[in-house]
């Protein structure tokens, strides 16, 4: 194993120990750790941002490729970087008008056609046959009921989305079962959560106990 | 001014990218590459922005040698060591074997994988504390939980596979792993589709308010 790497595992033990020393409550240990942590990711961000952004399309597109049009990208830019002087800080404003501009602008027919028409297509599918254009009856017995619970788990979770109108009567029953499948979702999402920040602890203790101290092979 | 010319210019990009997807044809077509060009650039200067301002505050901070100033000597000092890593190391900076990459792969993935692992701790002891069966809702969160989790870990299997070998009438379909799966699959997907639904509808009502400006909220106070 070659010096850097060496020198590179003892450093990963001590960051990993170092946090996880947090569970014994706040300490200095810790955060040095933190620190470090703050310091290298702003410089990692700063730097592939750099690179990739500010040289790659920037620089490279203005003098290589002759894209003077990206001169005005860099003028926005830079006034945004302007806010760090407290006088002429509100110039900023005018790129952080073009980011909201193009965020609103792009979120509003692409949100609408992934996470709304989309869904209701997938949501909203032939019963009795496997798919579109498939033979009526194809579905297995345990896909039809699925299909059911899907359709009828987001058309309820919708109504308890509704609040234009008092959850009374059928509307109120509807939204209560609404309500149950809304729960069981964040159930679901919960033990989902738990079990992939379980995993990376599993990477970490493999790094601890494999890499560094060569307990397990 | 300082509101109006903001205000012109988010509507102005907003119809823009909005009549790109209609006509995605001259001008429309132009604008929007170069709108697109612009925006990377703008977020990296924003990204830029942040970290400078974070150095700025840390500076400050040792400066007037305030409470724990130290560490903000640390944040500057580990900035300062992988700005200068990542620009020595030139256009190939994340290649294997370069300064910057030992740093990626030594410190920012230990570090930022143990934040994140560090999160089962406290999610595990405020599910404890959090978690009663106190009424019905209450007992379907935690199921539904319970069975994803024991799913997802070869002991539910084990389990439920012993007592198969014991000689006991149990079908594969409730195995754990098939629960959890079957839970993942279609409840939380009907619960999932009407969660994004309901965000989607805000998100693009929202836009529509900020593009026509209504929503001024980004602008700020004065």
């Amino acid at each position: 194993m070659e010096m850097s790497e060496l020198i590179g595992i003892w450093l990963g033990a001590f960051l990993t120990l170092g946090i996880i020393s947090f569970l014994y409550g706040d300490n200095p240990w810790y955060k040095l750790c933190e620190a470090i942590f703050v310091g290298s990711s702003a410089g990692y961000w700063f730097i592939t941002l750099f690179w990739d952004n500010i040289y790659s399309k920037f620089y490279v597109g203005v003098t290589q490729d002759g894209n003077y049009m990206l001169l005005v990208g860099g003028v926005l830019g830079f006034l945004m970087l302007m806010r760090l002087i407290s006088k002429i800080g509100w110039i900023s404003r005018w790129p952080l008008a073009f980011v909201v501009g193009a965020i609103a602008g792009f979120y509003l027919i692409n949100y609408f056609s992934s996470n709304v028409m989309y869904q209701v297509n997938a949501t909203i599918m032939p019963l009795f046959g496997s798919g579109y254009g498939d033979p009526i009856f194809s579905a297995s017995f345990g896909n039809v009921i699925n299909k059911i619970i899907i359709a009828g788990g987001t058309f309820t979770g919708l109504v308890y989305f509704f609040f234009s109108k008092e959850h009374k009567g059928a509307f109120g029953a509807t939204a209560k079962v609404g309500i149950w499948v809304i729960m069981l979702t964040f159930g679901a999402s919960f033990g989902y959560t738990v079990m992939s920040r379980m995993s990376l602890l599993i990477g970490r203790m493999d790094f601890i106990f494999g890499d560094w101290l060569g307990l397990i092979k | 001014m300082r509101r109006e010319i903001p205000m012109f210019i988010t509507a102005v990009v907003g119809v823009v990218f909005v009549i790109q997807y209609f006509i995605p044809h001259w001008p429309f077509n132009q604008m929007n590459a170069w709108f697109s060009d612009w925006f990377s650039i703008i977020s990296a200067c924003a990204i830029w922005l942040g970290a400078l301002n974070l150095m700025k505050i840390s500076a400050n901070k040792v400066y007037r040698k305030k409470k724990e100033w130290g560490y903000s000597a640390v944040i500057i000092a580990c900035f300062a060591i992988t700005v200068f890593i990542g620009f020595k190391g030139g256009e190939s900076f994340r290649e294997a074997g370069t300064g910057f990459d030992w740093i990626y792969r030594f410190a920012y993935i230990p570090l930022s994988a143990t934040m994140f692992a560090l999160l089962a701790f406290f999610v595990a002891s405020a599910s404890y504390r959090a978690f009663r069966a106190r009424n019905f809702e209450a007992t379907l969160l935690l199921l539904a939980a319970f069975f994803v989790m024991f799913g997802r870990v070869p002991v539910g299997d084990a389990v439920v596979g012993w007592f198969q070998n014991i000689g006991l009438p149990v079908p594969d379909a409730i195995m754990p792993s098939n629960i959890a799966t079957w839970i993942m699959n279609v409840i939380n997907a009907a619960g999932q589709r009407a969660i994004m639904i309901g965000i989607a509808l805000g998100i693009v009502s929202t836009s529509l308010r900020i593009i026509l400006g209504i929503e001024r909220a980004h602008l700020g106070g004065d």
